[in-house]
């Protein structure tokens, strides 16, 4: 019988012909990822005992959730992992100032191939399926446990295929298609399972775009996801468990926003009414990279920020930011009123950079609108695509990037 | 945990809806406490700020749908299991929230009906997936540990799992 992505993945790595849905197999790991919270793992590592980690070469620690350090006890942090790193040999760290959001950083050194089976110390480790790997999301504990002997058990999960036919019309993006579909499908609307997307419009998308909806498709519960890449391949007879088409022409016709506080409570920008909005950001691993700054450096040209709005925006690596200043996009954005913080987290994981306070509202292309994410319990955060939150900080209230482009 | 030990019983404290996150279970803002033990402070400090003064040992959080959604923070399932929850019952559980509970050796359990209410006494069998209402007197069915995650239960977690297999092995 002919495999999924996923199943063709573990059955390679767990070293058999074939493996089906529900199946539990111990599979090698490729490439094992993780940031801040290595210093957990490394405790985890520490308490289990071993010397040696199973391959220095095959792990990667990025620091980005709170950089530069904000706090002495985040740069105590940060100082313990730096001397892990140095004593077991992991060549693969970026630090401060090196590197940028764990995910960007892991996809532009080319540290993922197709195939591989990658796992992270995050759970929008899904990303990396934009790339062909089977990329999930693990505990700190869970990773000692990497560290230690180089794999991982994981039940084969059962696939779910998505098909994308159709054309994006004017101001919309991979974030609205995926956004529309985790309001379809629900926040458990793939809990446990493979995602496979494919179909013509998203084979016109970019590698960012794509990136885009293995990154959210975490926040339907999916364990990995993959968008279609050269080098492999799904079986022509894959059985799926469900196939669901969409057609992005007529279903997701117009911008897609994710009220709060939970990322499947979509609805299309024109049932918003009026949202005043006191912050915009515009960054994250989902939407902090060039494509995203160059529609935002559009839409914000010859534009100031809203007086009762702050736009605070995050390059998601040094060469994104690098690039975003050679080709005018961080003038232009700077030019209108926004704040360039630091490539890295920043306020999406609500720790530094950009908190709300008590009854604010802001407009975030991040990928989580819980309850205090971004700061106060009684703050409110809205998802939408980079595009939206230009506008929306330009018009000072959730917008359409038609009503200040035009 | 022995054989015996597979069986727990306790009260539960709190119904929770479904779709409970990892924010609501511990906020991000306090993800520099490595220290699993301290984590306990803050178990759901923004959204349900009284529940941890009504905490007793052993007690039962009974969840919904898709409990433990969002990010993979450890700290979450630490947070339940040291504040000294005795288990977690919910109609289905985010996957890497249900492997960090085994892994941290918290009991965690997949029950489609349970009926009960804050106070109700709770008996659960982990093995053969079976949870009764003392209370009510009620008895529902729950899905049985795999038993890898039994294994890992039993050693108390995956660290003491890990340690005593290595230190076997000599490595
Ligand atoms: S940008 Fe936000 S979602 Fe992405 S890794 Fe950082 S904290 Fe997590």
């Amino acid at each position: 019988m002919g495999m999924t992505l996923a199943e063709k993945i573990l059955a390679r790595a767990s070293g058999r012909a074939t493996v089906t849905p529900d199946q539990v197999v111990v599979a090698r790991v490729d490439l094992a990822l993780s940031h801040e919270n290595a210093d957990l793992v490394r405790k985890s590592f520490k308490e289990i005992g071993v010397a040696r980690v199973w391959d220095p070469d095959k792990i990667v620690i990025i620091l980005d959730h709170r950089v530069p350090a904000e706090s002495e006890k985040t740069a105590t942090t940060h100082k313990a992992i730096r001397e892990f790193v140095r004593e077991q040999g992991i060549r693969n760290f970026y630090d401060v100032g090196r590197g940028g959001i764990c995910h960007q950083v892991l996809a532009e050194n080319g540290h993922v191939q197709p195939g591989m089976v990658v796992v992270g110390t995050d759970s929008h480790t899904t990303t990396h399926g934009a790339f062909g790997a089977f990329a999930a999301g693990i505990g700190a504990t869970e990773m000692a446990g990497v560290w230690t002997e180089g794999e991982l058990w994981f039940k084969t999960p059962a696939t779910m295929r998505i098909e994308v036919d159709g054309e994006f019309a004017e101001w919309v993006s991979a974030k609205d298609l995926i956004l529309y579909i985790i309001g379809q499908l629900g926040a458990d609307g793939a809990d446990y399972r493979a995602v496979e997307f494919d179909g013509p419009a998203i084979r016109r998308l970019s590698v960012a775009s794509r990136m885009v909806l293995a990154n959210l498709s975490m926040e339907m519960g999916a364990k990995v996801a993959f968008t279609p890449v050269e080098e492999i391949a799904p079986d022509p007879g894959a059985h799926y468990e469900r196939v669901i088409r969409i057609d992005a022409t007529r279903e997701v016709a117009e911008p897609q926003i994710a009220c709060p506080h939970a990322v499947d409570n979509v609805k299309p920008l024109s049932a918003l009414g009026n949202v005043p909005v006191e912050q915009a950001v515009l960054g994250s691993c989902t939407n902090g990279r060039l494509e995203d700054f160059e529609i935002a450096a559009r839409i914000l040209a010859g534009c100031r920020v809203h007086q009762r709005t702050r736009l605070i925006v995050i390059p998601a690596s040094q060469r994104i930011y690098l690039e975003a200043m050679r080709l005018g996009y961080i003038q232009t954005m700077v030019e209108a009123g926004a704040m360039v913080n630091p490539p890295g987290c920043g306020p999406c994981v609500g720790v530094h950079q950009g908190i709300l306070a008590a009854g604010e509202a802001c407009v975030s292309s991040t990928n989580r609108n819980f309850l205090g994410r971004m700061g106060s319990k009684d703050s409110r955060v809205y998802l939408a695509s980079p595009a939206v939150v230009a506008a929306s900080a330009v018009a000072g209230r959730i917008a359409h990037p038609a009503e200040v482009t035009a | 945990m022995s054989e015996q030990a597979m069986k727990l019983r306790g009260r539960v404290v709190v119904v929770l809806p479904d779709n409970v996150d990892t924010d609501v279970i511990y906020p991000g803002r306090y993800l520099n406490i490595t220290d699993r033990e301290k984590t306990a402070e803050h178990l759901f400090e923004l959204a349900y700020p009284d529940l941890r003064a009504a905490l007793q040992p052993g007690d039962i959080i009974l969840g919904g749908k898709n409990f433990g959604c969002g990010s993979s923070r450890e700290q979450a399932t630490a947070a339940v299991k040291f504040s000294g929850v005795g288990a977690v019952v919910a109609k289905s559980f985010a996957r890497i929230f249900y492997r960090n509970s085994i892994n941290l050796g918290l009991p965690v359990v997949t029950a489609q009906a349970v009926e009960a209410r804050a106070g109700d006494e709770l008996e659960i069998d982990l093995l053969a997936g079976r949870i009764a209402n003392l209370t009510t007197g009620a008895v529902f069915d729950a899905a049985p540990l795999d038993p890898r995650a039994v294994e890992l239960l039993e050693a108390g977690g995956l660290i003491p799992y890990l340690k005593r297999k290595h230190s076997y092995s000599g490595s």
